[in-house]
């Protein structure tokens, strides 16, 4: 029976410290509600997973929410750099951070097998690369059928898979439309997957080749309209590429950083009033 | 034509060479420029591949990001990500994709990681993303980048994609390699032999003193160097409008949602 809950109840119950996350969502319906719960619930020692930290895991290690990173791109998209996560990388601030790198391909076909339940994955890639030197996790294997040496990584399994969604019924099944990145594999490879959505409907039509996550691999539906600001929901809400610009200059300063967060995600008790809390006063 | 700037003759020189109905894997910023422009003027036919999962996307305005809702919207279909990388690029379906670098060496190797040494970097950059496995399968790479010594460097702090490195041949790579490097003075294209990057092609304009004080390395040159055309006005006035909706687009406030 997937469970439904407020997200800060389904973080209590599910996320503890230490566990390996993984908060899916390519450019688009990244859960940027989830890990502001995660911050404000002040989880430690969290091994992040994410293809593209992006601004919420920049926002989790600026705030030493992790240990250590799995990934395969560190940039803010289409503006230059993540400062914390650099800060982390380059100074150990405000901790250390572990990192286990990938590329894209790689991370594809970890988390793919992580889906299957297979115990790692297998690419024709990491060629040309210097790479597997600094990660010892990526090995390879020769094929035996053919002789080829392949590259094989380990599968990706997060204790939680947090995605954001448009739309849950209420029995649970979730129905994601738009850029669905690697979300159905990193669901299916998660021990629980908890899921934010923008609406929850009595049922949903059926889905004749869309990606439908089906109730019974979603642990955890919450109701979390706005869920994925400043990314985006396709059909709900445009990416906020502003506000991405206006983070390069909140996180480029640590103690801009900090003030930042203590008002807008410790200062406030759920997503909605982070909300409210970034619109422009009306007099 | 005169009055146009470096970008834009890059972004024209990088556009010409797509030809209609080849499949490309894009990048943001100038090769999304070049594959648009192409797109729009001489090429109607390119497919334009993003790893955000858009296949033969007709975007209106250029993206911000790898993933704006304009390249889902205006695509033929949208696939999961794992399938890009395995199913298109791995199995051979890319005919040339576009890298960048923070840094390039003279056989085209990239790097996008680290500078410094990996486990205490003076700088932190993003990382390898898609490079790798495009720099390995796409059956061209066109590396665009503009050169200065800081970053056409003699040797790599760290190789996150290869080029015509010693091996290529017997390491499973399924493409080509580098076939161009477009820099904002004139086009580098590996030698037949070596793949080392030799200068190909001049801009108008600029002599060949000014692209060797570009490289950090001796730069090899081509025996016929070409000067290739300058912008038409046709071209800068299909990536000026592109460049002016875009601009216009990414103007419009973004409402928080409620």
């Amino acid at each position: 029976m997937t469970d439904f809950l407020p997200l800060s109840g389904a973080i209590a119950k599910h996320v503890a410290d230490g566990a390996s996350i993984a908060l899916e969502g390519f450019t688009h319906l990244i859960p940027f509600a989830a890990g502001h719960e995660l911050i404000r619930q002040r989880r430690r020692e969290l091994h992040l997973i994410r293809m593209t930290p992006d601004l919420i895991y920049d926002q989790l290690i600026g705030m030493g929410a992790a240990r250590r990173l799995t990934f395969s791109w560190g940039g803010n998209p289409g503006v230059g750099s993540l400062h914390r996560l650099r800060d982390a990388v380059e100074h150990g601030w405000p901790r250390p951070l572990e990192l286990d790198e990938h590329s894209h391909a790689g991370m594809a076909a970890a988390y793919r097998a992580g889906a299957a339940q297979l115990p790692f994955g297998v690419l024709r890639g990491y060629i040309g690369t210097d790479l597997p030197a600094e990660n010892t996790r990526i090995q390879s294997v020769n094929c035996p059928y053919t002789g080829e040496q392949l590259a094989t990584v380990p599968a990706i399994n997060p204790d939680v898979t947090i995605l954001h969604a448009q739309r849950a019924d209420r029995r649970g099944n979730v129905a994601i439309e738009g850029i669905v990145g690697a979300q159905r594999e990193a669901g299916l490879a998660a021990k629980l997957l908890m899921v934010t959505v923008e609406e929850i409907v009595d049922e949903l039509p059926p889905a004749m080749n869309s990606v439908l996550l089906p109730h019974f691999v979603v642990g955890c539906v919450s109701h979390c309209p706005g869920g994925a600001w400043p990314s985006y929901a396709q059909g709900r809400y445009a990416r906020d590429n502003d506000f991405y610009q206006r983070w390069d200059e909140i996180a480029r300063d640590r103690a801009r950083f900090s003030a930042w967060m203590a008002r807008h995600v410790l200062g406030t008790t759920d997503h909605r009033g982070f909300l409210d809390s970034l619109r422009p006063v009306v007099a | 034509m005169s009055g146009y700037s470096r970008d834009e003759m890059m972004t024209v020189a990088a556009a010409r060479m797509l030809w209609d109905d080849c499949v490309t894997f894009v990048g943001i910023g100038l090769p999304s420029a070049a594959c648009n422009l192409a797109r729009l003027t001489h090429a109607p036919g390119l497919v334009l591949i993003y790893e955000s999962g858009t296949i033969n996307t007709r975007p209106t305005v250029l993206p911000l990001s790898i993933g704006d809702g304009e390249l889902a919207e205006t695509a033929a279909c949208v696939v999961p990500l794992p399938e890009i990388f395995s199913d298109y690029l791995q199995a051979g379906r890319v005919d040339v994709g576009f890298l960048g670098a923070a840094q390039i060496d003279r056989h085209g190797n990239l790097n996008s990681t680290v500078i410094g040494p990996y486990s205490r970097p003076r700088t932190r950059l993003p990382g390898a993303g898609g490079a790798t496995e495009i720099a390995a399968h796409a059956k061209q790479v066109f590396i665009v980048m503009k050169a200065s010594p800081r970053s056409f460097v003699a040797a790599l702090d760290f190789r996150t994609s290869g080029g015509h490195f010693a091996g290529r041949a017997a390491s499973g790579a399924r493409g080509g390699g580098p076939s161009v490097v477009v820099t904002d003075v004139g086009i580098l294209k590996p030698q037949a032999a070596s793949g080392e990057l030799a200068l190909a092609v001049l801009y108008p304009g600029i002599p060949v003193e000014e692209a060797r004080a570009a490289v950090g390395w001796p730069l090899a040159l081509r025996p016929e160097i070409e000067v290739i055309a300058p912008p038409t006005a046709a071209e800068l006035e299909a990536l000026r409008a592109l460049e002016a909706r875009t601009a216009a687009a990414h103007r419009q406030p973004v409402r928080l949602p409620t």
